[in-house]
């Protein structure tokens, strides 16, 4: 690790006019952050720490949406978010290990966009919005691809607003060795509907199975997806698993997931 | 009730104390006056030619105190092979040497071809990112049969092969063999792999030189299983500092499995560089350093051929392995896929013909070597794999048709095909002992159950024996081995009665503090708390061999007996004259000497004392003090041996795999700490298990390895166990030594391995795809998966 400055903004708005010099970076809880830069992979001169600022805190659950303020740990969502949101506080609270658990965060997690991680698919699974110190974005918006979001240089995630489904419930299968997700499915019911969203499974990042939504919206049973396949040709294919072994994950853990959300 | 001290009593590790409260010392603990730190340039490509290194940039960096490069090191020695192996047509092994830095050629990813050493660790790092270094990258050599059949791409030039050697065991063996296995009514035949695994020690290596100019003394603290061999390796053919000049101490170590017995070029290099500047150097591994340079272990790829009568009576075994040597020979690389896995070739069976076959051979990786069981858990996994295989194609159930070919206890001392004398053993109630702890008559109803839940339940049976206690000189002499493998003890009484004990065998997580006390207590009627273990360092202890090959207690123990012996003699001529009585008249009980006939007697400490308050010794007769030396040879390996059950459930949808249980019944003769060695058997049962299910080093076909972090390469976590269930009352002592021990610390990483394979291939054929005979390892979901849906 080399050398860097760390300021300690209490404020939003000073968070982003520390954010505004071109060296600068966001931490958040830095699970991702840190090792890359132990690494000597990224070398920021500026790490603007979000952990102190108290508008980016909290869980509150009003008129069927639950919002997480964006510096939230995942053992802050598995706790709060659990009688709002079972299905979303199951998955923060399966992320990772305790340690992970207690420093992570669903903005630092959100932003980066790691193509196996879980709130991705939370977010998107439920048509989530995520909100910036600038504007709101929709989740199928915001996830670009691997590691590339919607956001803008110096632009910071405040909060993330999940409308909360008639049922719901998320599937991981782990890649053994970092027991992140080699395929997550994260189904979500609501009245007009079904999502359907893949974690871990393509090169392109978390994406909806569009197919599914539709068979499921009209019969919201494991069943229902017999005869459906997800196309490999854009699965990952690691040391982990081929492309067609999450292909074929997908389906499973979906069905999985859908008689778990009964 | 067991006993509360002694031998055999289920005493506690005084060592976690310091290990459980962070108090041990490790090498990296230690911090001397003046100390500096080495980082080292390592290379990116596995095969290049070095057109040059610029270090000008280096060496006027910040706190930079000194570079190195491989010309500073290419006329000392190379770090040799232990081992001489002999191909098949007498020509003796290849060895390229293996340099300190890395001169010409790097040959695999992390070969370490610089190193910096400045004020701070930090400066040394800056300092080695600032090494311009050309090297001109070369096609890698990684596939072992492309590496057999391509001269044009080689690891060393100079000796114009990629093939260490070609061996036979036993040659004399070859043709019976082959005529058997040919003539023979059923043949079973399987190819498989032995999975690469890096060893992962909790405690990465570290290794911190110093030298005294005032004395010419270097001393080398390292985090090794064997300070005396790492000494000797250094001074006789590395770096040519005297012994006697020289002192080694591996302090406490945080594990080793086998990866720290070898000599490592990082040692040298701190030692130079302490002598050059006159300061200590501390170099310590990153992890990712430790996943690309330590010994890996196993990476063999084998066929193996059982033949049998029709009603499955074993007539001839046969195999053909290529072992991966990496890019270069470690200390034991060339012992490890030889005499440490052909000769156990026959297993627990009488099987009139045997032949092995290995070729070893270079590729552009990391050096592959001696880890945890060390050549037997290959030859273990390709016999019971193979037995297995063959009871499914002769409908015969695998424990009978093992039962049937077992060497049965009225056969010892039994020798086998391939060279060895068994001294003892009892497969048949190792058998039972494992249905028994294991309800394997309750198997049925428990598949039934997970078949209702639409999962596919398997059970497998492995049986092992190893070669252990490591091992009769005079027998490796005459096998190739260039040092000798006996170890030593000097027991120190101390004036006020207590004891130091000085021991040869290294202590890195086996608990020779707590059991070696146990021993010497029990034989002199004291408590254990009065006896301290020694060990780690040259300057102390007796030259011993170190730890390995599960024979520390075996090698060690029987020392410490011998030593001890002799104390008491000594000790009872003391009483002798104490009493007034002749010699062998001392009798000597509970830590009292008496008189026979007579109620003359005198205890332990006072003749302890007396040894060192000599007024009015006869000195013509007897010398002051208290303190004997031993050193033991044993007069052959021991031979452990177990039968391993394992039950899994498999998920057919996803081709994941839930072991439920696991049985490990063992014969490690007498047992002295039942305690350490249930837990000596879990670790093992953990990286067999680890091995058969999750372990996975990847190397691409450029020579990167994929899986060089935890994020990529599985290490076992508890929750990935059941609870074993462990069991070693079945014993059948060690004829030859003197506790009448065998030896535990690897056995359950050399049994269950197979035991996993065999129960998933159990598992999926009850599912009705019986033509499917075998998964390599690891067994992860995906391989699974793929095999099933095939």
């Amino acid at each position: 690790m080399y050398n860097f400055e760390l300021v300690k903004p209490k404020t939003i708005d000073e968070a982003v006019a520390a954010l505004a010099d071109e060296e600068a970076q966001a931490l958040s809880g830095g699970q991702t952050l840190l090792p890359t830069m132990k690494q000597r992979l990224a070398a920021p001169d500026r790490l603007v720490s979000l952990a102190n600022i108290a508008e980016l805190q909290g869980v509150s659950a009003t008129g069927g949406v639950v919002t997480i303020g964006a510096a939230a740990t995942h053992a802050t969502v598995a706790e709060k978010a659990a009688s709002a949101y079972p299905a979303l506080a199951a998955l923060a609270g399966h992320i990772g290990d305790p340690a992970v658990r207690n420093r992570g965060t669903i903005g630092g997690s959100v932003a980066n966009n790691d193509p196996s991680a879980c709130y991705p698919a939370a977010v998107l699974g439920s048509g989530a919005t995520i909100v910036t110190n600038a504007r709101e974005i929709a989740a199928d918006d915001f996830f670009e691809g691997m590691f590339s979001t919607a956001l803008d240089e110096g632009e910071i995630i405040t909060a993330v607003k999940f409308p909360v489904p008639e049922a719901a419930n998320y599937r991981k299968f782990i890649q053994p060795a970092s027991r992140f997700a080699l395929v997550g499915v994260f189904v979500a019911r609501f009245a007009d509907g079904v999502r359907v969203a893949v974690t871990g499974a393509s090169n392109d990042g978390v994406f909806r199975w569009s197919e599914a939504e539709k068979a499921l919206s009209g019969d919201f049973s494991a069943a229902a997806l017999e005869g459906l396949s997800v196309a490999s040709d854009d699965m990952i294919s690691d040391i982990h698993g081929t492309a067609e072994y999450r292909a074929h994950l997908v389906k499973v853990l979906t069905a999985r997931a859908v008689k778990a959300a009964g | 009730m067991p006993k509360d001290g002694g031998i055999g009593a289920r005493s506690k590790r005084r060592e976690d104390v310091r290990f459980l409260t962070g108090r041990g010392k490790y090498t990296d603990d230690i911090q001397l006056p003046g100390q500096t730190y080495a980082c080292f340039a390592r290379s990116q490509v596995a095969n290049g030619r070095i057109a040059g290194i610029d270090t000008t940039a280096a060496e006027k960096m910040p706190g930079v105190l000194a570079v190195f490069t491989g010309e500073d090191f290419k006329d000392v020695g190379g770090n040799p092979a232990g081992w001489l192996i002999n191909s098949r047509d007498g020509t003796p092994m290849k060895e390229p040497k293996r340099p300190v830095l890395a001169h010409g050629k790097v040959r695999h990813v992390g070969d370490a071809y610089a190193a910096v050493v400045a004020e701070t660790y930090e400066q040394a790092r800056d300092a080695v990112d600032a090494i311009e270094a050309e090297i001109e990258e070369l096609p890698a050599v990684i596939d072992m049969a492309s590496a057999l059949a391509n001269s044009d791409n080689l690891v060393h030039d100079e000796i114009g092969t990629n093939q260490c050697f070609d061996w036979g065991w036993i040659e004399d063996n070859r043709e019976a063999t082959d005529a058997a296995i040919k003539s023979a009514p059923h043949v079973t035949t399987l190819h498989l792999v032995n999975n690469r695994l890096v060893p992962n020690a909790m405690e990465p290596r570290s290794s911190t030189g110093s030298y005294d100019p005032g004395t010419g003394e270097y001393e080398l603290r390292t985090t090794s299983q064997n300070p005396h061999l790492t000494r000797l390796l250094i001074s006789a053919f590395v770096l040519g500092i005297p012994e006697n000049k020289l002192t080694v101490i591996a302090p406490d170590v945080g594990g080793g499995f086998g990866s720290k017995i070898y000599h490592y070029g990082e040692e040298a290099l701190v030692l130079a560089a302490a002598k050059r500047l006159g300061r200590p150097v501390r170099w310590t591994a990153t992890r990712t350093e430790a996943f690309l340079t330590d010994a890996h272990g196993r990476d063999h790829v084998t066929k193996i051929e059982l033949a049998t009568e029709k009603d499955g009576k074993f007539i001839a075994i046969r195999t053909e392995t290529m072992a991966n040597v990496g890019a270069y020979l470690s200390n034991f690389s060339t012992a490890t896929p030889t005499f440490l896995h052909g000769t156990l070739m026959a297993g627990v069976y009488s099987v009139p013909n045997v032949y092995v076959n290995v070729k070893a051979v270079f590729t552009n990786t990391a050096p592959v070597d001696a880890y945890r069981g060390a050549g037997r858990p290959e030859a273990t996994y390709s016999i019971e794999r193979v037995v297995d295989k063959c009871a499914r194609e002769l409908g015969i159930d695998p424990i009978e048709l093992r039962r049937k070919n077992f060497i049965k206890p009225d056969m010892y001392p039994y020798t086998t095909p391939v060279a060895l004398q068994y001294d003892s053993g009892n497969y048949d109630a190792l058998v039972d002992k494992m249905e028994e702890r294991g309800d394997l008559a309750g198997f049925e109803a428990r598949a039934a159950e997970s078949k209702s839940r639409g999962k596919l339940r398997g059970l497998g049976i492995s049986t092992y024996i190893e070669a252990c206690g490591i091992a009769p000189s005079n027998l490796v002499g005459q096998l190739g081995s260039r040092v000798g493998l006996y170890d030593a003890a000097t027991v120190r009484v101390n004036a006020t009665g207590n004891l130091s004990v000085m021991v040869g065998a290294h202590s890195h997580g086996q608990g020779h503090e707590t059991v070696f006390p146990q021993i010497v207590a029990d034989m002199l009627g004291i408590d254990e708390s009065m006896i301290e273990i020694v060990h780690g360092d040259t300057s102390k202890i007796p030259f011993g061999m170190g730890t390995y090959g599960s024979r520390s207690l075996a090698v060690c123990g029987s020392a410490v007996v011998k030593a001890t012996e002799k104390v008491i003699t000594k000790a009872k001529l003391i009483a002798a004259h104490m009493l007034e009585a002749p010699g062998e008249e001392v009798e000597f009980e509970d830590g009292i000497f008496s008189i026979k006939g007579t109620n003359k007697t005198v205890p332990w400490g006072d003749v302890a004392l007396k040894a060192y308050i000599p007024h009015d010794f006869p000195l013509e007769n007897l010398e002051p003090g208290l303190e004997e030396t031993a050193f033991y040879d044993p007069a052959n390996f021991t031979y452990p041996s177990g039968a391993y059950a394992c039950e899994v459930e498999v998920d057919p949808d996803t081709g994941e795999v839930d072991v439920l249980s696991f049985v490990a019944a063992d014969d490690f003769g007498n047992v002295m700490n039942p305690m350490i060695v249930e837990g000596q058997v879990q670790g093992g049962l953990a990286q067999g298990i680890g091995q058969a299910m999750l372990e996975n080093t990847t190397y691409d076909e450029n020579g990167q390895l994929l899986s060089a972090s935890y994020m990529d390469y599985t290490m076992p976590r508890a929750d990935d166990f059941p609870m074993f269930t462990v069991d070693h009352s079945s014993v059948t002592p060690c004829t030859h030594n003197p506790l009448g021990v065998k030896g535990c610390g690897e056995a359950g990483a050399i049994g269950s391995p197979a035991a996993v394979v065999n129960a998933v291939i159990d598992a999926i054929q009850r599912g009705g795809k019986s033509d499917l005979t075998h998964i390599d390892m690891p067994l992860t979901p995906a391989r699974v998966w793929a095999a099933m849906n095939a």
